[in-house]
C-alpha cells in the first residue's frame, strides 16, 4: 500500500500567496471571533464553584434552578453535562458568599428539590486569587515555549526558520482559540494543555520541512530557492499526513471514547492537528521564502573550508 | 553494516526487562486492607505492635495474606470488603481500648495485590491523583500579613516591658501597620530605647521620625530576615498542625505539601466527607501550662472515682496516673517558639521554649512560688486535654527561656517540640481551592481513559501494519515497549497520575509513531532511488535520526514549559508528556532498529525489505 505517488515536485510556492491570504483571512476572523464573543473561561480561570451530580434517571432541571434560586444562587446556570442523567451546576464567586460552604449548600438544595436524590459526581471550588494566577501561568507558558522554540531552531537551522515556524504556529493557537471563542466551548486547563501540546507538536511539522530544506540546499545546487522548498514539501507530505493521521487516530478515540471530561481537550488537539498540517508546511514555507532565505545561509561555511584546504 | 554490537543488544534487553518488572505490579490489582498508623504524634509505631495484630487477627479468626511494616504504617492484606471490616473492628478494639482517646488510627485502605518479591524491590503500582481514585483535595492559602501583625503585637508587648524593665521613659508605643511606633519625650531617652531594644533583639530596625509635633517618634519594623523566618515558622507550623489534625480522620494516605511560599496542598484520598474535613482544617487547638496537684491521698481519692474539687485526672505518657490543678497558668498563645536541642550542663536532650514579654513574667512568678512542685505542659484539643510533659521545677525561671528537659531521647524531644508548636495554627487559613472527586466518577476516568487509549492504539497498530507490513508491525512493538517503558517509568517515580496524565500518555503515542514513519519513509525514499536493501536501512535510520531528535526536543519544550508553570491537572498532564518524549525516542530508535537488525542484519543477502509496495515514478502501469 502506498498512498502517495507524485512524480513531480508539486509547485506549492507558486500559489504561495494564495495560501498566505486563506491564513491572513482565517487567522482575521479568528481574532474577530476572540474580540467579539471572548473565550467561554471554565471556572479554574474565573474563580466559583463547580457541582457535578449524577441522577438514576434524567432529572427536570427547572425544578433545580427555582430551588437553587430559592436558595440564594439566582445567578447558578444549571446544564446536563454529557449525558442526560449527568447535571453540572456553575456557581460565580461572589464576596457576600461564605466560599468554603457554597458546594455543600448547593448539595443540601438539591437534595432537597422532590424526586431522586442526586449523587456527588465532583465539586470544584476555586478562589478569586487563583484564578488569576492560573491565566497569567497559561501566559508565562505561552511565552517561555515561543522563546525556548525560536532559540532552539535559531541556533539549529537559521533565524528565518524560526521565526516562520513561530509565526505559522502561532497562527494555529489563534485560529483553535477562535474556534473555541466562536462556538463557545468551555476552555479549561486540560484545553490550555491541549494547545501548548500541539505547538510544540506542529513545530515537529516544520522542522521536518525545514530539515529537508536545508539538506536539499546542500545536495542540489542547480534548484531555485522556491523549487527547493517544493521538493522538500513534496518529499515529506507522504510523512506529514501519516503521521497526523496516527496522531488524529489516538485522539479521535479519545473523542470517542474519553468522555465529556477529555472532550474538549481532544477536540482543542484535533483542530490543532488538522490547521498544523496546513500551517506548518504551507504558510510557514512560503514565509521562509518571503524572509529571503537563500542557499548561502547554507553552504558558506562549507565552502570556506574548502577554499582552506586548496 | 545493520548489527548491534552485543553489549548494545543486551543493554537495551536489560532495560526492557526492568521494564517489564516495574510494569508488573499495575496488572494485580488492589485488594482490601487494614492500616495501622500512630494517632499521636507523642506516640511513635512501634514494629513490635505486629505481634498483638497478628493475635488479634488469629483470635478473631480473620485469615490475612501479608503483613507489612513501613516507616509509619502496619498494613495487613486481606482477602474480601467482609473480612476487611471485621479485621478493622477487631484491630480497633484490641489497640484503642478507649474509643473516645484513640492512639491509633486504623483505616480502611487498599493496597497493591502483586506479590511480595515485587513489593520488596520497590516495583509499585502508579500513584492515582484523586481524579482517578476520589477524594478532597484542598488548597489553603496561609495568610501571611496576619503573621505578622500578630508577631508585631507581641513585640509591642515585649517593648513595653524591656523599657519598664530598663528604666527608659517612653510616652506610648502602638503599632501602625506593619511597624511599631514608639513616642518619646526626648532624645536621650529615645537613644537609650533604641540601644535597650538593639542589645535584646535582632529582629527590629529603626527610623528616626521627627514630624514637628512634640513628641519625638522611633519607628521599628522588621527586618526582612525576621520577616522571612517569621513566614517560614508560620506555614510549617500550619503544616504540622493540619498533620496532627487529618490523623484524626483515619485517612490512609494524606498528602500534606507546601506549594509556593505561603500555601498549603491537603489531599485526602477517598474521604468523602467534606464538611467534616473542613471541620478539622479549620479548627484551632490550645496549650496550657497548668500546676499538678501533689498534695497527699489526692491522687489515691481521685484513682478511686472521688476526684477532689477542682482538679482533673489524666494520664501522663508513661502511663501513671496525674492529678492537674484545672486553673490555667498559661497559655499557648503566650509560647513564640519550641525548638529540640540539648541541656548545656547534662547533655541530655531538652526542649528549648520561648515565651513573650508577658509569658514570662508570668513563668517567673509561678517558677518562684512553686520550687519543687510539678507543672504539667497539656495540649487541649476538642475540649480534651492530653498531658505532654509533666516536670519538676527545680529553680525559679526568667526571661522566658524555658527548657523542658529529663529522661527524653532525642526522638522525643524533637516530638514534644513539634507538639507544641502544632497546638495551634500560626497564621489563618482560607480555603482558595477545592476540589471533591466522587468514587464513581474516579472508576469512570480509568475506564474512559483506558478505553481512548486501548482503541487508539489498536488503530495505529492496524494502520501501519497494514501500511508498512513487517516495519510496520516492528513500529508497532516499538511503541507497545514505549508505553510499557512510560508505565515502568511512571511507576517507578511514583508520579501522581491523573485523568489528563492519562490523556497525555495517549496523545504522546499518537505523536511518538512519527519517528518510526520518519525512518520508514526515509528507507522507502532510499529504496526508490535504487539503494540496496541493507544500505537503504542505514541511511533510512542515520538520516532520519536528526529530524527525530529536532522534532522531539521542540515538542519537549512545550512539555518543559507546561511543567514549570502548570499546575494541577496541567502539571499532570506536563509530566506524563515530558517523560513520554524521552521514552519514545528510546523505544522508536533504538528498539525498532535492534528488532530491525534482528531480522535483516544477520543475512548476508537481503533481496527485498518488507515494507510494503515500493512505488517508482516513471515504471509503467503503475
Amino acid at each position: 500500500m502506498e498512498f502517495f505517488r507524485i512524480k513531480k515536485d508539486i509547485p506549492f510556492m507558486r500559489h504561495a500567496l494564495t495560501f498566505n491570504i486563506i491564513s491572513l483571512i482565517t487567522f482575521l476572523l479568528a481574532v474577530f471571533f476572540l474580540a467579539t464573543s471572548g473565550l467561554h473561561l471554565s471556572v479554574e480561570f474565573t474563580g466559583g464553584t463547580l457541582v457535578e451530580v449524577s441522577y438514576p434517571e434524567a432529572p427536570e432541571l427547572e425544578p433545580i434552578r427555582e430551588a437553587l434560586g430559592d436558595a440564594g444562587y439566582p445567578d447558578a446556570q444549571v446544564q446536563n453535562f454529557g449525558s442526560a442523567r449527568d447535571v453540572l451546576i456553575r456557581l460565580p464567586n461572589r464576596d457576600d458568599l461564605d466560599t468554603a460552604r457554597v458546594s455543600e449548600q448547593t448539595m443540601a438544595t438539591l437534595q432537597s428539590v422532590a424526586g431522586p436524590a442526586p449523587e456527588l459526581r465532583r465539586v470544584e471550588f476555586v478562589g478569586p486569587q487563583v484564578g488569576k494566577e492560573l491565566a497569567s501561568d497559561g501566559a508565562m507558558a505561552l511565552l517561555l515555549v515561543i522563546f525556548g522554540i525560536v532559540v532552539y531552531l535559531a541556533i539549529r537551522f537559521e533565524w528565518r526558520f524560526a521565526v516562520s515556524a513561530i509565526i505559522a504556529n502561532l497562527h494555529d493557537v489563534i485560529i483553535i482559540l477562535g474556534f473555541f471563542a466562536f462556538f463557545q466551548w468551555e476552555f479549561s486547563l486540560p484545553v490550555l494543555a491541549a494547545v501548548l501540546a500541539v505547538l510544540g507538536y506542529s513545530v515537529n511539522e516544520s522542522v521536518v520541512v525545514f530539515d529537508r530544506v536545508r539538506e536539499t540546499f546542500k545536495k542540489r545546487r542547480n534548484l531555485s530557492t522556491p523549487e527547493v522548498l517544493d521538493h522538500a514539501i513534496t518529499s515529506t507530505i507522504s510523512r506529514t499526513v501519516i503521521t497526523h493521521g496516527s496522531t488524529q487516530m489516538m485522539v479521535l478515540s479519545m473523542l470517542l471514547f474519553g468522555g465529556a471530561t477529555l472532550h474538549y481537550f481532544a477536540m482543542a488537539l484535533t483542530i490543532g492537528i488538522l490547521f498544523g498540517i496546513y500551517s506548518s508546511v504551507l504558510v510557514a514555507s512560503p514565509l521562509v521564502m518571503w524572509l529571503g532565505v537563500s542557499r548561502e545561509q547554507f553552504v558558506k561555511p562549507k565552502r570556506e573550508k574548502e577554499e582552506a584546504v586548496v | 553494516m545493520n548489527r548491534y554490537p552485543l553489549w548494545k543488544n543486551i543493554l537495551i534487553g536489560l532495560v526492557l526487562f526492568f521494564g517489564l518488572i516495574y510494569t508488573l505490579p499495575n496488572f494485580y490489582g488492589e485488594v482490601p486492607a487494614v492500616q495501622v498508623s500512630s494517632g499521636k504524634a507523642t506516640l511513635k509505631l512501634d514494629p513490635a505492635l505486629v505481634a498483638p495484630i497478628e493475635q488479634t487477627l488469629r483470635d478473631a479468626q480473620v485469615p490475612y495474606d501479608g503483613l507489612f511494616v513501613d516507616g509509619n504504617s502496619i498494613r495487613v492484606r486481606l482477602g474480601s470488603t467482609e473480612e476487611q471490616l471485621r479485621a478493622k473492628d477487631a484491630i480497633e478494639k484490641r489497640l484503642n481500648p478507649d474509643p473516645s482517646d484513640p492512639s491509633y488510627i486504623v483505616a480502611l485502605n487498599l493496597l497493591s495485590a502483586s506479590p511480595t518479591w515485587l513489593t520488596s524491590i520497590h516495583a509499585l503500582p502508579m500513584y492515582l491523583g484523586l481524579d482517578l481514585r476520589g477524594g478532597v483535595h484542598f488548597l489553603l492559602e496561609v495568610d501571611m500579613p496576619g503573621a505578622i501583625t500578630k508577631r508585631l503585637d507581641a513585640t509591642a508587648g515585649d517593648l513595653r516591658t524591656l523599657l519598664r524593665d530598663k528604666d527608659v521613659r517612653h510616652a506610648g508605643i502602638v503599632r501602625e501597620g506593619n511597624a511599631i511606633q514608639l513616642r518619646f519625650r526626648d532624645a536621650a531617652q529615645r537613644d537609650a530605647a533604641r540601644n535597650a531594644i538593639l542589645n535584646s533583639t535582632r529582629d527590629l530596625q529603626f527610623v528616626d521620625r521627627d514630624d514637628g509635633s512634640t513628641d519625638l517618634k522611633l519607628i521599628a519594623t522588621l527586618t526582612p530576615v525576621a520577616q522571612q523566618t517569621i513566614r517560614d515558622f508560620a506555614i510549617k507550623q500550619n503544616i504540622t498542625t493540619l498533620h496532627n489534625r487529618i490523623n484524626e480522620l483515619g485517612v490512609a494516605e494524606p498528602v500534606i505539601q507546601q506549594q509556593g511560599a505561603d500555601r498549603i496542598v491537603v489531599q485526602l484520598p477517598g474521604v468523602q466527607d467534606v464538611a467534616k474535613a473542613k471541620d478539622i482544617l479549620g479548627r484551632t487547638a490550645t496549650l496550657e501550662v497548668r500546676m499538678v496537684d501533689d498534695s497527699p491521698g489526692a491522687l489515691e481519692a481521685a484513682l478511686a472515682g472521688n476526684v477532689p474539687f477542682g482538679t482533673e485526672l489524666y494520664t501522663e505518657r508513661g502511663g501513671s496516673p496525674l492529678l492537674v490543678r484545672t486553673q490555667v497558668v498559661l497559655t499557648g498563645d503566650r509560647l513564640t517558639d519550641a525548638q529540640p536541642g540539648f541541656d548545656g550542663q547534662t547533655n541530655e536532650p531538652a526542649v528549648h521554649l520561648t515565651l513573650d514579654a508577658a509569658g514570662s513574667r508570668i513563668f517567673r512568678d509561678v517558677t518562684r512560688e512553686n520550687v519543687g512542685k510539678r507543672m504539667a505542659i497539656l495540649l487541649i484539643e476538642k475540649g480534651k486535654g492530653e498531658v505532654v510533659t509533666a516536670p519538676v521545677i527545680r529553680s525559679e525561671i526568667g526571661g522566658g527561656r524555658v527548657q523542658i528537659s529529663g529522661s527524653m531521647t532525642t526522638a522525643e524531644a524533637n516530638d514534644v517540640a513539634l507538639l507544641l508548636r502544632a497546638g495551634s495554627l500560626a497564621a489563618p487559613m482560607e480555603i482558595i481551592e477545592e476540589r471533591t472527586v466522587g468514587p464513581s466518577l474516579g472508576a469512570d476516568n480509568i475506564a474512559k481513559g483506558f478505553n481512548s487509549t486501548l482503541w487508539g492504539f489498536i488503530a495505529i497498530a492496524v494502520f501501519m501494519s497494514g501500511y508498512y507490513m513487517l516495519f510496520g508491525v516492528v513500529s508497532v512493538i516499538a511503541l507497545a515497549a514505549n508505553l510499557l517503558l512510560l508505565v515502568a517509568l511512571l511507576s517507578l517515580l511514583q508520579a501522581t497520575l491523573t485523568l489528563p496524565g492519562i490523556a497525555a500518555m495517549a496523545l504522546t503515542l499518537g505523536m511518538a509513531i512519527d519517528a518510526n514513519v520518519l525512518i520508514n519513509e526515509r528507507i522507502r525514499e532510499e529504496l526508490r532511488n535504487g539503494v540496496s536493501p541493507q544500505a537503504a536501512i542505514h541511511t533510512g535510520y542515520d538520516r532520519a535520526f536528526d529530524t527525530i531528535l529536532d522534532s522531539n526536543i521542540t515538542t519537549l519544550i512545550a512539555g518543559i514549559a507546561l511543567l514549570v508553570f502548570g499546575s494541577g491537572p496541567v502539571r499532570g498532564f506536563a509530566v506524563v508528556h515530558c517523560l513520554g518524549i524521552l521514552t519514545s525516542m528510546f523505544s522508536a530508535i533504538l528498539i525498532s532498529r535492534m528488532l530491525v537488525n534482528l531480522i535483516y542484519g544477520r543475512r548476508r543477502k537481503v533481496e527485498s525489505v518488507s515494507i510494503g509496495q515500493i512505488w517508482k515514478p516513471g515504471k509503467a502501469g503503475n
